[in-house]
């Protein structure tokens, strides 16, 4: 091949330039599917409907409804009302925008419904190669398998709908090189909250991150998606790794992947996606995966995280730093673990697949959460849910003294009003502990599964490794 | 939109950085199915006590910030989500730019979208905007250009097409669905 040696991210942006962009026009990228949900599409519709617009490919746009739904078995499946009139509202307009428009929806009692970023990978219909948006910046999720998949806001949502194309300029790539393997008790979110702390908040603006190496080959699906999940964590609208065997193999057969002659050619065309021997990235930066520990944050932002075992760095002069310690009623020079906690939240697009509840169940079986802890299980999907049941997981989460909760975003955000309470500390193994985030006046620790419920156990920040 | 050519105004400074869309606008009022009305809760929990009452001490409840129109802010402003409810509840408060030294991707997107300029400058002039809140300085969208007090003027990235929607007053959608016709082109060729 005598051109230019490309990137995944080149690859994927070039097939889907309906005209490349100019000094004076960005690039028009086609968009083969778009992932709607409650809360950042209303106003979206409400715009077609004020220019008397349609949705141009109803047939590569998805709805489903997450963030403001209901977890209790009652409100979901019993007619129970919602307890929050204005997501009840939410969810109706959704119903009818979707009934208007002809887009198909997975509405709040279907059985393939659950958080967005859980449910494309799911059903197959993320695949590599493919332009993925959603309102919703945890988009970057579906880029696990190879995927160029990003969040946009509310007006873009409209210009998909209506054209099904976006206006862009080409973003810078990142090639986040991972080498080594992880050690016991130490997993894929550990190792996204790493690269986190290691390019900061805003480390990836302006790029697509593409993560690489043996250590992402190594990873399984599920783990792929964690880290590409938070790539919005560190500022860059989107993360991606290159398909291979691994992703192949958890495609097929899915209900939604091609199959038959259409499989076959799809593999063939999916084999080519890698980036290029010789490709150039904008930028490079290599992470040594043997160092990183089970990581957990004790700040505001998901930058303000350090090693389980670690203390609270000290920042003197900093005001900032300072008034994101006084938020989370934390002491600089402090150790981390052992601090006590008051709910433990095990959920989020982050981290709420079958092998997340797998791992945390192990560590609960035949153990009690802590008296007075509250620790909420809520599974990504509705299908995730059938199948953490079939293996009986349920049970485990139950006798431990957990709630187990029908599939949402539920406390990642506390939108439909599963909130931890005002100065309480929960261990989420969720995105982000922004202040508020999961309530007003909450204090959230980010960790991975494993953690979290291991400090479950305890009722205190505990190195799951001490558990095991 | 309305066109947006210049703008002078005074400014209100939130020196933080890393200031993220779940402080803007919390997530529990984006159960709205409107844009409007936003501008009430814009910074909720900064703003108001568990009460409901007004804190004393921050900056958009001091008499000073009536009528500012320009924000400044520390780097990595608009980090986190991708609710443009952000830029619908600044905009509603009143604000029509913001300025920092870095912001954050989506939020910069959604904000132009709504007619919004963010204004990404350099560290000194942002350090020099932030050690002068209620300075009034002057926008300049053709220019693409920040007037500080003291006449000196400094340029800021604008993307082009950006740029040309701003001081025409159009939005993209438009264009958008003017290319139809090679949009269906590709969808054939796909």
């Amino acid at each position: 091949m005598a051109s230019t040696p490309q990137t995944l991210f080149e690859k994927v942006w070039q097939r889907h330039e309906v005209s490349a962009e100019s000094a004076a026009v960005p690039a028009v990228l086609y968009i083969d599917l778009h992932l709607i949900h409650e809360v950042t599409s209303p106003q979206a519709f409400t715009l077609l409907r004020e220019r008397g617009l349609t949705v141009r490919r109803p047939d590569r746009t998805l709805a489903t409804m997450d963030h403001s739904t209901p977890t209790t078995t009652a409100q979901v499946f019993g007619g129970a009302p919602i307890t929050v009139d204005a997501a009840a509202r939410q969810v109706r307009e959704l119903e009818e925008n979707c009934a208007r428009f002809r887009v198909e929806l997975l509405g709040l009692t279907h059985g393939q419904r659950g958080i967005v970023h859980v449910i494309g990978p799911e059903l197959g219909l993320t695949q590599p190669g493919k332009t993925i948006v959603c309102g919703d910046s945890h988009t970057s999720t579906h880029g696990a398998l190879g995927a160029l998949a990003f969040g946009i806001g509310t007006t873009e949502v409209a210009h998909v709908l209506a054209t099904q194309c976006l206006l862009q300029r080409k973003p810078r790539t990142l090639a986040l090189n991972v080498s080594g393997g992880l050690a016991a008790g130490v997993t894929a979110k550990d190792l996204i909250l790493a690269i986190i702390g290691r390019l900061g908040v805003s480390g990836g603006t302006g790029h697509v991150i593409e993560y690489r190496g043996e250590t992402i080959a190594g990873l399984d699906m599920e783990e792929r998606m964690t880290v590409c999940n938070m790539s919005i964590e560190a500022g860059a609208r989107a993360g991606m790794i290159a398909p291979d065997e691994t992703t192949f193999a958890y495609l097929a057969g899915r209900p939604r992947a091609p199959a038959g002659d259409d499989w076959e050619r799809s593999l063939t065309l999916w084999r080519e996606l890698p980036s290029d021997r010789g490709a150039r990235f904008d930028r490079e930066v290599d992470i040594d995966a043997t160092r990183v520990e089970p990581m957990i944050t004790y700040g505001t932002n998901p930058g303000m995280v350090i090693p389980i075992g670690g203390n609270i760095p000290q920042r003197p002069g900093d005001a900032v730093f300072a008034r994101a310690l006084e938020y989370m009623g934390l002491d600089a020079g402090a150790p981390i673990k052992d601090q006590p906690v008051n709910v433990v939240f095990i959920g989020s697009c982050t981290n709420a697949r079958l092998s997340d509840l797998r791992t945390a169940a192990a560590v609960l079986r035949g153990r009690r959460i802590a008296r007075g802890l509250t620790m909420l299980v809520v599974p990504g999907s509705q299908q995730v849910k059938r199948a953490a049941e079939a293996e009986g997981l349920d049970r485990v989460f139950l006798d431990a003294g957990a709630e187990w909760r029908e599939s949402g975003c539920s406390m990642c955000l506390g939108m439909n009003g599963d909130v931890v309470g005002r100065g309480q500390y929960a261990i989420s193994t969720s995105n982000r502990n922004f202040e508020g985030r999961q309530g007003v006046g909450a204090r959230t620790l980010l960790a991975s599964p494993l953690t979290a419920a291991a400090s479950a156990v305890r009722g205190r920040v505990t190195d799951p490794r001490e558990l095991c | 939109m309305e066109p947006f050519t210049t703008l002078t105004s005074r400014t209100v400074v939130l020196p933080a950085a890393n200031i993220d869309t779940d402080q803007i606008i919390p997530a529990r009022f984006l159960t709205t199915t409107t844009r409007s009305g936003l501008g009430e809760r814009l910074f909720a929990d900064w703003r108001y006590d568990e009460h409901g009452a007004h804190r004393a001490q921050f900056v958009l409840n001091q008499p000073a910030a009536a009528g500012c129109h320009i924000l400044v802010a520390g780097r990595n402003f608009g980090c986190g989500s991708s609710r443009e409810h952000a830029a619908w509840a600044l905009m509603d408060h009143g604000f029509r730019a913001v300025i920092s030294a870095e912001i954050a991707d989506i939020f910069r997107t959604n904000a132009l979208k709504n007619g919004l300029l963010p204004v990404i400058v350099g560290e000194p002039t942002a350090g020099w905007l932030m050690a002068h809140p209620g300075a009034t300085v002057t926008i300049d969208v053709a220019r693409s250009t920040l007037a500080l007090p003291d006449g000196t003027t400094v340029s800021f990235p604008l993307e082009a097409f950006a740029r040309h929607c701003l001081l025409e007053g159009v939005d993209e959608l438009g264009f958008l669905l003017a290319r139809s016709g090679e949009i269906a082109a590709f969808e054939r060729r796909a």
